[in-house]
């Protein structure tokens, strides 16, 4: 039977997410022998023609050029996955989205006119049809591994859609909220990183981005007294 | 009629990020090289302005998934020092042991999956996989190891979460760094191994004589910090005068500024200017791993810059295990750091070398402006002039040979192309 096409396609980014892939050492030999990776540039110079059985894309729009090249990607690609919180919102980089055009000009600059960029960085969905969105920043490694594999087989991945507050229970973490005071984005934010930080003493900052209908409106209302910062409630 | 030939990559392999390469030349004569940036700007200079100082580490961080303890480390110390914090003892020592780590697994992925491809003529570390197995197995190992490190002192491998302005959120027991003792070990003879294997490639004969730029850490091999930055040629300046001895020059062909010293020209940054500014300092493991290959006091070479990033690796395998042996978790995960105006340099060596910070503070701790000079940019300019020089030398090679070792070349220096595209900081609407 003839190998799934795997391509790995780089937007603007860190190339965290796709550093994720490299960094999976245990079933790296593994997904190498299961799969054809047939473009992943940043691992080989070896490219192979698409059509591709699956795509995977790291990075947000910022181009005109770039918003052409996801049209062709999208074309070669018989499933896509977005991945990370740059594909999937349009990342770090979309904090320019709310700065006002007119202060960026004012800026000192040597050249503008060297550079061709896009007011707004969009999230590839904002593009093209995006058959399984993957968060993080930078995306969880064992959640990449479950979501290629899924896809490959015809299954629906099983990445969990609950709030970070999910794993923290389950971890055993006692709430950073109520039992240090500390403010944490965890009960509006995407699963997928283990409560990492809440087990490192810190609030969650929310680089899975916000879960599926977060209930924003009560965030700010978590009773937060004085008080509890200095209160040791372990 | 002379005959024209231009030699291009439009998408370079094997790199972190998105470059490509021109090489125009006219009869035997190079007429122009360039090494084409374009992966996208993403300006967090500018976005960085407003936020609170405490955020630099967490936003800067996202400029890079290959290094971003680098990212972290020297904003830390900027903002450290506008405060006049002193992050010292053993806080300190778990900076150097996470920043031990990104080295570990950065110099790894390189050395085996990057670079050493291009010496055995094969496309990827897979295809090394099929006919030398246990090479890549202990690549893997090697690379998880530097992993392991990072996540258990940062949290995770990938833009660690434990790092802040000050130290740290929480701090490992003594158990936790002790239970990564019996894998340093291990690593610490493969990277030996490692070294012995890549002294052995076969390497082009080609010198270039360019001025070696490292930051000087009183005694140390610079990782972590340093308050000095010194040269080959003499240059000996405290990090605060950057710019006054650094400029950034914009070019067309590059979405990355070209750094360039002051009417000295194209400088070099990295594991070749750490070993040869530096070398006495290395760990004694590493220098005998050195020795034991023969490798010269000053690598001119830039195609054995392979062998030296093996022997920094070794170097972070014995310095790991020694800041472990001498670890006493502190009582305080971090040193208190208020919010004062002022001005903050901070430096430290990523894996492709010197990372600079500058920030500009106001009262109440919001960034006013914000300065980031990371090591590809720095060192663009050097790429060029190998490849300009590279290509005079060995304009004989057949067009596809030529190309395939214009792209070696390039990826002699490890470049990091995300790194080097962050810091352009207009934005142009042109929709």
């Amino acid at each position: 039977m003839r190998k799934p096409k795997l391509a790995v396609w780089k937007f603007s980014s860190c190339d965290g997410c796709q550093l994720s892939l490299l960094d999976c050492e245990d079933e790296l030999l593994e997904v190498a022998g299961a799969v054809e990776i047939a473009y992943f540039l940043e691992a080989s110079s070896a490219t192979v023609k698409g059509p591709y059985d699956l795509v995977l894309v790291e990075g947000s729009i910022t181009t005109p050029h770039d918003a052409e090249r996801i049209h062709q990607i999208r074309r070669s690609a018989k499933t896509l996955v977005s991945i990370g919180a740059c594909a999937t919102t349009g990342g770090i980089q979309a904090l320019r989205n709310f700065a006002h055009v007119g202060e960026f000009v004012s800026a000192v600059y040597a050249h503008p006119d060297y550079i061709s960029t896009l007011r707004k960085s969009t999230a590839i969905a904002d593009h093209v049809p995006v058959d399984f969105e993957l968060q993080g920043c930078p995306i969880n490694k064992a959640q990449l591994l479950e979501v290629a594999g899924a896809l490959l087989a015809g299954r629906r991945p099983n990445v969990p859609r609950h709030s970070v507050c999910v794993e923290c229970k389950s971890a055993g973490v006692p709430c950073v909220m109520v039992s240090r005071g500390i403010a944490c984005l965890g009960p509006v934010t995407q699963a997928g990183c283990g409560a990492l930080c809440p087990l490192y003493a810190r609030g969650c900052f929310g680089c899975f981005g916000p879960k599926d209908q977060p209930n924003l409106a009560a965030l700010p209302s978590v009773p937060m007294p004085t008080a509890f910062r200095e209160v040791n409630f372990r | 009629m002379t005959a024209t030939k231009t030699i291009r990559t439009d998408y370079l392999a094997r790199v972190e990020g998105e470059g490509g390469m021109l090489v125009k030349m006219r009869g035997g004569t190079v007429t122009d090289v360039k090494l084409r940036i374009y992966e996208p700007p993403r300006f967090f200079e500018a976005f960085l302005r407003g936020r609170p100082f405490t955020e630099a580490p967490d936003i800067t961080a996202r400029i890079c998934g290959i290094c971003p303890v680098a990212y972290q480390m020297s904003s830390c110390l900027a903002m450290e020092s506008i405060a006049g914090a002193e992050v010292g003892g053993q806080l300190r020592a778990l900076r150097r042991l996470l920043y031990c780590g990104e080295w570990i697994e950065s110099h790894t992925l390189h050395v085996y999956m990057l670079h050493a491809p291009d010496f055995l003529g094969l496309a990827s570390a897979v295809e090394l996989a099929q006919t030398s197995p246990e090479l890549v197995e202990r690549a893997l190992r090697l690379k998880k190891i530097g992993n392991d490190v990072m996540r258990v002192v940062g949290g995770r491998e990938v833009h660690p979460i434990n790092v802040r302005v000050g130290g740290w959120y929480s701090v490992p027991s003594k158990a936790q760094l002790q239970a990564l003792v019996p894998d340093l070990e291990w690593a610490l003879e493969a990277s030996r191994e490692t070294v012995r294997l890549v002294a052995g490639l076969q390497f082009p004969s080609f010198e270039q004589d360019v001025e070696l730029v490292a930051l000087d850490a009183d005694g140390e091999y610079p990782i972590d910090r340093g308050s000095r930055l010194i040269s080959s040629r003499g240059l000996d300046f405290p990090i605060e005068e950057f710019y006054d001895r650094v400029e950034e020059l914009h070019v067309e062909h590059s979405n990355a500024l070209h750094a360039v010293l002051r009417g000295r020209g194209a400088y070099l940054v990295g594991p070749c200017a750490r070993h040869a500014l530096h070398g006495h300092l290395l760990s004694p493991q590493a220098r005998e791993a050195a020795a034991e290959v023969g490798l010269e006091p000053v690598v001119r070479n830039p195609f054995r810059s392979i062998v030296v990033r093996a022997v920094e690796v070794v170097h972070a395998c014995e310095e790991a295990l020694r800041l472990i042996a001498a670890y006493e978790p502190p009582a305080e995960p971090a040193v208190a750091v208020a919010p004062r105006a002022g001005i903050g340099h901070g430096a430290s060596e990523a894996p492709r070398g010197v990372l600079y910070h500058r920030y500009r503070l106001a009262d109440d701790g919001s960034i006013v402006d914000a300065k980031i000079v990371p090591p590809t940019s720095q060192n663009q300019r050097s790429i060029e002039d190998d490849l300009f020089a590279f290509v005079t030398e060995n304009a004989g090679l057949p067009d596809d040979e030529l190309r395939h070792r214009c792209e070696q070349a390039i990826r002699n220096y490890d470049p990091c192309i995300s790194c080097a595209t962050h810091f352009l900081t207009l934005e142009v609407e042109r929709t």
